[in-house]
C-alpha cells in the first residue's frame, strides 16, 4: 500500500476538479460548469454552496428553485455521506493551508509556539456575524470577502489581486496561528462542520492497536476531534473532522481507519 | 470566595474580549461591504435585475461569463474596484453582440439575470428589449457635432435608425454644409455598447452608462397631458401641501419705500 494514498487522492480530486472548471471557461468543456459557489454537472445536476444560499436568504434575495435544489444536493451529499470532506477533498485553499502546516512541522514551529491563542469556535461566530451583516446590508456578506471564493474564482476566471488572499492565508497559517484559517476562522468550514456531524463516513480508532505515538494528533488539522486516541475505541463523530485521512496515513499501527458510522451501537450506548 | 471571583472575572473578560473582537471584525467587514457595493458604474449582462437586487441575488458562479461566446462578460476580480465576483462588461473593449438566443441569461441559476426581462409577452426571447445601459454622447468631442462627417456609431448600432438616429442641421459656420448629428433614443437603446466600440475618437465620445445614472426622472409634478398612458404614472402619486404666510403689506409700498436709498 502506498503510504500517502489518501493525500495523493485528495490532491488529484482537488486539482482535477479545478482543471475541469478551468477548462469549462477556457475551452468550453461541459462536464461541470460554474465554480464552487454554484455549478452544473453535465447540464443537469445543479450544485450550490448552501452557506452562500443561506446568506442570500438572509440578505432578502428571492431564492430560485434551481439554487435551492443545488444547495439541497450539496447538503444531502455531505450531510449523509461525506461529512466535512469539502474542506480537505475539494477546497483549493486546503492546498495552501496544508503546505503552511507542512512547513510548520518541518521547521518545528509547533514546538516553539505550543499554546494556540485562539478559539476554534470563532468560525461559528463568523457565521453568525456574516448573517447579521447580510441582513443589515442586503448582500451576501461573506461572499464579498471570502478568500476561498477569490481563490477558486481566480483559478477559473483570472486571479487579479487574488494572489494577495493566497499569500495572506499562507503567511497567517505559517507564522501566526496553526491551522488558523481552515481550523479557526473560515465560516464555510464551520458550516460544513455543522452539516457533517451526521454523515456516514467516519474515522474509527481502535485503542487496542494504538501505541500512543501521537503522530495522528500532531498531523491532524482539527486535533480536538481525536480526543479518544489511546483512551477508547470509538468513531470520530465530531463534524469538525474533515475526513482528510492524514491520521490514517501517519498511523504505523493501523489503529485508525475509515468506517461506516455505527448507527445501532450508537443507539444502545445512548439508551 | 476569592477563587470564584477570579472565575467570574475570567468569564467577564472572555466575554468582553469576544465582544470586542466581534465589534472590530463586524465594523471593518460592514464598512468594506458597504463600500464595495456602492460602486454602481458597472454594465451588467442583459436581463440583470436592478443593481441592489442583483447584488443580493448573484451567487458569483460565472456561468454567464462561460456562456458568452464573445468573451464580452468578465467576473470582477480583486483589484478591479468593482463588487467582487460579479459579471460586467466593458464595451470599449468588447461590446455585447446581442446574440438572439441570449446564452448568458437562461444559464443563470439564481435568476439574477431574469429571463422575463428579455422575453416578449409570448415567452419568445428578444435581446432588443434588454436594458444594459444607455448610450450618451459627449457633443463637445463628437466630431459629427463639429461638422465632420462621421456616422460610425449610427452604422454600428444593431437597432440602426431606431436607437441612434441622425439629425440634419445647417452648419451656419460655413453656410453651405450640414451637421449630421447622432441622437440616442433612450426608449430603444439597449446599452450593448457597439457604438462605443466603434467610436473613432481617441477616447469614445459616445459611451454607455448604467441607466440609473444616464437617465433623469421627471417626477410626479410634470405630466404629458397629451399622453393618456403618462397619466397612469400619477395613480400612486402622493402630494404635499406647503403654506407660506402672505405678507400683509401692499405691493406698491415696496416700490415707494425709499428708506435705505435716502440714507446718504
Amino acid at each position: 500500500m502506498i503510504k500517502n494514498k489518501y493525500l495523493i487522492l485528495r490532491r488529484v480530486t482537488q486539482v482535477s476538479l479545478m482543471t475541469l472548471y478551468f477548462g469549462a471557461n477556457a475551452f468550453g468543456w461541459d462536464f461541470i460548469i460554474g465554480n464552487l459557489s454554484s455549478s452544473l454537472i453535465l447540464g443537469t445536476i445543479p450544485m450550490s454552496d448552501p452557506y452562500a444560499v443561506l446568506q442570500m436568504f438572509a440578505a432578502g434575495a428571492l431564492i430560485s428553485s434551481n439554487i435551492f435544489v443545488g444547495a439541497l444536493v450539496v447538503v444531502l451529499f455531505y450531510g449523509l455521506i461525506g461529512g466535512r470532506a469539502f474542506c480537505s477533498w475539494i477546497c483549493p485553499v486546503n492546498i495552501i493551508t496544508d503546505s503552511a502546516n507542512y512547513l510548520r512541522r518541518k521547521f518545528g514551529f509547533n514546538q516553539i509556539q505550543k499554546k494556540q491563542p485562539a478559539n476554534r469556535n470563532m468560525r461559528y461566530w463568523v457565521i453568525a456575524l456574516s448573517l447579521i451583516i447580510s441582513v443589515g446590508f442586503g448582500v451576501a456578506a461573506f461572499e464579498f470577502v471570502s478568500p476561498v471564493s477569490m481563490v477558486h474564482r481566480g483559478i477559473i476566471f483570472g486571479l487579479g489581486f487574488g494572489w494577495a488572499a493566497i499569500l495572506v492565508i499562507f503567511l497567517f497559517d505559517l507564522f501566526v496561528l496553526k491551522n488558523g484559517w481552515c481550523g479557526h476562522i473560515c465560516p464555510i468550514g464551520g458550516f460544513y462542520s455543522i452539516i457533517g456531524s451526521f454523515s456516514l463516513i467516519r474515522v474509527k480508532h481502535q485503542e487496542e492497536k494504538c501505541t500512543l505515538c501521537m503522530k495522528c494528533k500532531e498531523v491532524c488539522p482539527e486535533n480536538q476531534v481525536l480526543f479518544m486516541v489511546g483512551k477508547s475505541s470509538e468513531q470520530v463523530l465530531s463534524g469538525e473532522c474533515t475526513n482528510c485521512a492524514r491520521c490514517i496515513e501517519v498511523c504505523d499501527d493501523d489503529a485508525l481507519n475509515f468506517s461506516i458510522r455505527d448507527l445501532i451501537s450508537q443507539k444502545t450506548k445512548e439508551s | 470566595m476569592k477563587e470564584t471571583m477570579t472565575e467570574r472575572r475570567k468569564f467577564f473578560l472572555t466575554m468582553a474580549r469576544a465582544t470586542g473582537l466581534a465589534a472590530l471584525g463586524g465594523l471593518v467587514w460592514s464598512a468594506y461591504v458597504d463600500e464595495v457595493t456602492a460602486s454602481s458604474l458597472m454594465l451588467r449582462p442583459p436581463g440583470a435585475l436592478e443593481e441592489d437586487d442583483f447584488l443580493k441575488t448573484c451567487i458569483k458562479c460565472g456561468m454567464c461569463v462561460e456562456a458568452c461566446p464573445f468573451d464580452t462578460l468578465k467576473l470582477a476580480a480583486p483589484g478591479d474596484n468593482k463588487p467582487i465576483g460579479t459579471p460586467y462588461f466593458t464595451p470599449r473593449e468588447v461590446p455585447c453582440y446581442m446574440c438572439t438566443d441570449i446564452p448568458c441569461v437562461p444559464i443563470c441559476p439564481t435568476e439574477a439575470l431574469d429571463i422575463t426581462k428579455v422575453s416578449k409577452p409570448n415567452g419568445e426571447l428578444d435581446i432588443n428589449i434588454s436594458k444594459m445601459g444607455i448610450a450618451v454622447i459627449d457633443t463637445k468631442n463628437c466630431i459629427a457635432f463639429w461638422g465632420i462627417q462621421c456616422d460610425a456609431c449610427y452604422r454600428a448600432c444593431p437597432l440602426l435608425d431606431v436607437a441612434i438616429k441622425i439629425e440634419y442641421e445647417q452648419n451656419k459656420r460655413t453656410g453651405k454644409h450640414a451637421f449630421l448629428k447622432p441622437v440616442v433614443d433612450s426608449d430603444f437603446c439597449t446599452g450593448c455598447g457597439m457604438c462605443e466600440h466603434a467610436c473613432v475618437t481617441e477616447k469614445a465620445s459616445i459611451f454607455v452608462l448604467p441607466k440609473e445614472i444616464a437617465l433623469g426622472k421627471a417626477g410626479d409634478y410634470y405630466i404629458k397631458g397629451w399622453d393618456r398612458n403618462d397619466e397612469k404614472r400619477l395613480e400612486n402619486a402622493t402630494s404635499q401641501t406647503t403654506t407660506t404666510e402672505i405678507s400683509r403689506e401692499k405691493a406698491i409700498d415696496s416700490l415707494n419705500d425709499m428708506e435705505g436709498l435716502l440714507d446718504d
